[in-house]
């Protein structure tokens, strides 16, 4: 028998099987159980275990002690902790508000930059929207120690400023909470501009004239219909800028000053200085938690109101 | 003479290099449903939506009650628009759809209500009030893109192929309701169509557009009956179409020697038509009859049936001359249902007379 028939009909034997409904619902779960699942359940184990002088620096949560007899010994200490000691709220706040501002920030940039890219003559979209994702060829890093150059007390930016006369004494930026936020929305802005712009993009434009036809002035239209129809986007823009600025530990660490406390940076601090995995683990679940619950309320409501429409049952 | 209620003179528009529409008249009388006829591509949907302010024609200007409203912008225009895809905002309810309007106007709370209400009371959508539109059936959606565009009483309701999106069956009584709506409301329709049939339909006037020209403005029965160019004959309903050349013209008796007929016609024109000037004849098939042999007729010709289209209230007959040349013509099935009035191969004797047929010069 011919060695490549063969070959070619096990590969359609697999993909058949591929292809087959179970098969296909098995990969996102197989995906989240290996990828996610897994590593979540050992960063819970560790958030409940004791932090020791060990290799690794914790004592496992199930231990056997005889034959037979197996110990489990759940710590809860280091959620106390977590609640106990402001530093750990005041870093969740600072995360939060610091998430909150620059997502702010990014829709106030980015909004206007995605609806005039979007509305830019079909031929110009391709390489504008290129032009925005064009810093991520350099690296993250490199493009946040540029910005150190550009802001720091004799950098660019104040040379600049100077030698134009608009300032007499350089800006002190650098090591300010203003520094974070200008590393930040830098770095973030192209993940809230993509989704925005491939919503703004599909608006259907009849509804704009329609609403012009229907006694709607230019800014009518923006308030009545683009920006209710780009709201999907808007969402989903945000939520990528939110989600990571929560965690983000880079730019805080680089441009930020000592005042500057986030939870990515805290977690840094216990993990590797103190070697406290367990609280390091409890925070981070703190942090996810803090992270999911608005999802989840939110779709809670969605389904609520959904149930409660009188139509539905017509 | 009273303003037409729209205007349009010596309107031109270009797309780059392409024109779209040239040499545009027209004047749009007060309480006309008027159709704008057309294939695809002819140009009258740009004349709409250079009506609605959505394009600026490159010359000429546009009124509306004797205003030039050429430079304005939608918005400030007094006519609304149902557009093709119905253009119905999918975050609003049919409420906030139909009420959209009344609030640009910054009118009162409780008068919105009121006129929401009645409307969709009229384009019996009452129910429906609180549904988003992906809610809604097609027919469901038109009837409120019609509310919608006729709640803040325009005096003008222009509508991109208002039924082009329904089913045969929906489309017939919707032509009928749009004309009862027109009548009831004393309001202007101008409307677009590529359909023949819902033009002569609805229709008070219709204008036949071909290639960005006004080819023919007139009544669906003159549009019929009294075709003036070789095109509007061919576009409006069923058409025999021959060249012929003037031999004399008698009173208003015309006589034309027809090449391809292999035979001698008689027309009635009234306007004068020089001898060996070549001219198109148009006999509509309804009025082609079957002559007896004997028969007098003004015009006839000798065939064999070709072929029949069997359309159940009449038959459609091609029959062909010895030359080659093809004649339709249409007969009424009337006869009981078992009998077979003409069959394929059948010698056939066909005749019309002097008046049922036009001479088309253009």
């Amino acid at each position: 028998m011919n060695p490549f028939r063969l070959g070619q009909n096990s590969w359609t034997a697999l993909s058949g099987l591929a292809k087959s409904p179970w098969m296909v619902a098995i990969w996102p779960w197989l995906f989240i159980a290996v990828f996610f699942l897994t590593p979540f359940l050992f960063v819970i184990k560790i958030s409940l275990s004791e932090a020791a002088f060990a290799q690794p620096p914790y004592l496992d949560v199930v231990r056997s002690v005889s034959d037979g007899l197996v110990e489990i010994k759940l710590n809860f200490g280091s959620y106390l902790l977590l609640f106990d000691d402001s530093l750990y709220l005041s870093a969740i706040w600072n995360s939060v508000k610091t998430a909150l501002i620059s997502t702010a920030l990014c829709i106030l940039i980015g909004y206007p930059l995605a609806y005039s890219i979007a509305s830019s003559p079909a031929h110009w979209r391709v390489p504008l929207i290129m032009f925005v994702m064009l810093p991520f060829w350099t690296s993250f890093l490199i493009r946040v120690y540029a910005w150190m150059g550009i802001l720091k007390t004799n950098g660019l930016l104040n040379n600049v400023l100077m030698g134009l006369g608009i300032v007499d004494a350089p800006l002190e930026i650098m090591h300010t909470q203003a520094a974070v936020y200008i590393g930040i929305v830098y770095s973030y802005l192209p993940f809230f501009v993509l989704p925005l712009y491939a919503t703004l993009v599909r608006l259907d434009h009849t509804l704009l004239e329609a609403a012009a036809d229907l006694g709607a002035g230019p800014l009518t239209q923006f308030f009545t219909v683009t920006l209710p129809q780009s709201v999907p986007g808007l969402m989903a823009g945000a939520m990528l800028v939110f989600i990571p600025v929560m965690g983000e530990f880079v730019i805080p660490d680089l441009l930020g000053g000592p005042d500057t406390l986030m939870i990515g940076k805290v977690m840094w601090t216990e993990f590797f200085s103190n070697k406290d995995w367990p609280v390091a683990s409890a925070l981070a679940l703190v942090l996810l938690t803090l992270l999911i619950l608005p999802f989840v309320l939110l779709r809670y409501f969605e389904r609520r109101s959904e149930l409660e429409d009188p139509n539905e049952a017509v | 003479m009273e303003t037409p209620l729209i205007e349009v003179r010596g309107l031109r528009k270009n797309f780059d290099d392409v024109t779209a529409l040239s040499n545009i008249d027209l004047s749009i009388k007060e309480g006309e449903f008027f159709s704008l006829l057309g294939s695809s591509g002819c140009g009258k949907s740009t004349l709409l939506r250079i009506l609605a302010g959505f394009e600026q024609p490159t010359e000429g200007r546009v009124f509306i009650q004797g205003k030039d409203v050429t430079e304005l912008p939608p918005y400030e225009r007094p006519l609304n628009m149902m557009f093709q895809s119905y253009a119905l905002f999918p975050h609003l309810s049919v409420f906030n759809n139909v009420a959209y309007g009344l609030k640009r106007d910054r009118i009162a709370k409780a008068e919105i209500n009121e006129r929401v209400e009645e409307i969709c009371q009229l384009m019996q959508i009452s129910k429906l009030m609180n549904r988003k539109p992906h809610q809604l059936s097609g027919g469901q959606r038109q009837r409120v893109a019609l509310a919608r565009a006729l709640v803040k009483r325009a005096k003008i309701l222009l509508l991109d192929e208002p039924l082009g999106a329904l089913d045969k069956k929906l489309r017939e009584d919707m032509q009928f309701e749009l004309v009862n709506l027109q009548e009831m409301l004393k309001m202007t329709f101008v409307v677009v169509t590529h359909d023949q049939e819902e033009a002569m339909t609805m229709s008070s006037r219709v204008a036949l557009l071909n290639d960005g020209l006004i080819e023919q403005v007139d009544t669906p029965r003159r549009l019929y009956e009294y075709p003036a160019t070789r095109y509007a004959a061919s576009f409006v309903g069923l058409s025999n179409l021959f060249e012929a050349r003037v031999v004399s013209h008698d009173d208003d008796l015309v006589t034309l020697w027809c090449d391809a007929l292999d035979a001698e016609l008689s027309v009635r024109h009234a306007q004068p038509l020089v001898p060996d000037m070549v001219v198109t004849v148009l006999v509509r098939p309804e009025k082609v009859s079957i002559t007896a042999p004997d028969a007098q007729a003004d015009n006839s010709v000798v065939g064999v049936i070709e072929n029949i289209a069997y359309l159940g209230d009449v038959s459609i007959y091609y029959c062909n001359l010895p030359n080659g040349q093809s004649v339709k013509f249409t007969q009424a099935n009337v006869q009981p249902a078992a009998e077979l009035p003409l069959d394929w191969g059948q010698k056939v004797r066909l005749g019309w007379r002097a008046e049922n047929c036009n001479v088309l010069v253009a």
